[in-house]
């Protein structure tokens, strides 16, 4: 019952948060320590950056993306003949689209986790000698783990819903391209609509027990601490 | 030979402080940092320890320099070899009270110290116990316990047990009097309980609005006004007690308890929860009711 073309776009849209959360996860602990701690003049410029995706349309970040990836000229091309690596209508640029639309999702949380653990934590580690990549690694991380889970969970479940900018970059190509939003706004195109509610039903299903999930995983978490 | 002096601008709440200090302590002693909340104690602290940086001055820990303003000299708070226990005693809520303690090791063959140091201050039993199980005293003791670990050359003590009540705190301080012997360690310990510096102190240092206002032993800084031999506190009776011919009459005041002894008729018109005066007449005190 379950087409091959329906598993292939499934398992292309996980496969695509999946990257994307992994990659997000390295950027985003090192900018949420930065953005908590700071005392930078550029932080609203920073913090501001990070969250236009919030706030901007898909499609005008789709767009200029579309526009500064062009393998014909500018970075797209110096791309293209420096590593042979093209972003537009490719699963590569998928990834880095979505990283850059993901983004806020995954640093707010974590830098909400680094600002609420109390300064006397961190001091307290570095009187006892610790290093600051000691202390984040040994002390900071282990005590806000459900602000990073939450960041996971919200990058994630956010990159396998986004859709615009999927559109704009990726197109719609089967194997390389098409996610599963995609997909359902094709077949409701053609008037397919039974495997349209497939799609849509295995996202539905699939993202209300990550979330499930992770409030059971968070309450527990939150019962173990105080 | 410590020596302390600190100049420093502090944007507090009720407008700019200007800290400045200039002290030395002794090796050993344990000395108190005196006054009101605002007056710039913790800060002080903290600026021995390399957590914040003065403006200006110079710190000299043990014969090694560890600020000097003058010739650019400022170890980083890692490399400074203190043990501070913070109010709220900070301790890591993700590790045990040994791994607590096991974390503030620097030579990690070395456990067998750790286990000392939990055999010394009775926390053998609680080892194993994440610190949001221990109640506030046993927490104290876990904090003091893990600023000992490094052998640290001087101890810093941020008002550690003005968090707990009265009972748990007197034997906090005989506690941490025995362990400060134990150790001969250096010590500063911020308070502003005037009856935790008699009983701690070697050395106070009152700080009014930034400065020293006045120094010496906890005698000569609060008993200045009784020099003439007299004294007059006031209290509450919490008991009274018939032993042989003569009555013993327990008295709060502040927060320790004094015996007085007293004859069968004055005992006659006092009640447990009478407000009293004690006054010394000759020797012995005399108690009269207010």
């Amino acid at each position: 019952m379950l087409e091959e073309s329906f598993l292939q776009t499934m398992m292309l849209t996980f496969k695509l948060a999946g990257i994307t959360t992994l990659i997000l996860l390295f950027i985003g602990i090192p900018l949420g320590y930065f953005l908590a701690y700071t005392k930078s003049i550029f932080k609203p410029a920073i913090e501001a950056l990070v969250s236009m995706p919030l706030v901007l349309p898909p499609s005008v970040l789709g767009f200029y993306m579309l526009v500064f990836f062009s393998p014909k000229d500018g970075f797209g091309k110096w791309l293209d003949e420096m590593f042979d690596l093209r972003l537009i209508f490719t699963f590569e640029g998928l990834v880095v689209a979505s990283i850059i639309f993901s983004l806020p999702f995954m640093v707010h949380p974590i830098q909400n986790g680094f600002s609420s653990i109390p300064q006397n934590l961190k001091d307290a580690a570095y009187t006892l000698g610790k290093s600051k990549l000691n202390t984040m690694f040994k002390v900071l991380l282990p005590n806000m783990k459900p602000s990073i889970l939450t960041g996971i969970v919200i990058a994630f479940a956010h990159t396998v819903g986004e859709f615009g900018v999927v559109l704009m970059m990726g197109g719609n190509i089967a194997g390389q391209t098409r996610v599963a939003s995609i997909a359902i706004y094709d077949e409701v195109e053609a008037l397919n609509y039974s495997l349209a509610n497939q799609y849509a039903l295995t996202l539905f299903i699939v993202s209300f027990t990550i979330l499930i999930t992770v409030y059971a995983i968070n309450k527990h978490f939150l019962k173990a601490r105080f | 030979m410590f020596e302390i002096s600190l100049k420093h601008k502090l944007h507090g709440a009720d407008g700019d402080i200007f800290l400045d200090i200039n002290t030395s302590l002794n090796r050993g002693d344990l000395t108190v940092l005196f006054g009101q909340s605002g007056a710039g104690k913790s800060t002080i602290l903290k600026m021995i320890a390399g957590l914040i940086e003065p403006n200006d001055g110079k710190i000299v820990i043990d014969k090694e320099v560890w600020f000097d303003k003058k010739n650019n000299i400022s170890l980083s708070a890692q490399k400074r070899k203190v043990g501070f226990v913070f109010q709220d005693y900070a301790l890591f809520p993700n590790m045990s009270v040994r791994q607590n303690l096991l974390y503030a090791l620097e030579d990690k063959s070395q456990t067998k110290k750790v286990d000392e140091i939990l055999l010394l201050m009775e926390l053998m039993s609680l080892k194993d116990a994440k610190p949001s199980l221990l109640s506030g005293g046993q927490q104290q003791r876990v904090a003091l316990a893990r600023a000992l670990v490094r052998k640290p050359k001087i101890l810093l003590l941020d008002e550690p047990l003005s968090a707990l009540d009265f009972n748990l705190r007197a034997k906090l301080q005989d506690e941490l009097l025995r362990i400060q012997k134990h150790f001969s360690i250096t010590t500063i310990l911020v308070s502003h309980d005037i009856s935790e510096v008699f009983k701690l102190a070697n050395f106070v240092l009152e700080l009014d609005k930034g400065v020293i206002s006045k120094q010496g032993t906890p005698y000569e800084l609060f008993s200045k006004e009784n020099l003439s031999g007299k004294f007059k506190f006031t209290g509450e009776i919490v008991g009274i007690k018939k032993s042989d011919i003569v009555y013993i009459v327990n008295i709060l005041i502040a927060q320790d308890i004094i015996k007085v002894i007293a004859t069968k008729d004055e005992v006659k018109s006092l009640n447990i929860g009478d407000k009293v005066i004690v006054s010394s007449k000759a020797f012995n005190p005399l108690i009269m009711k207010i």
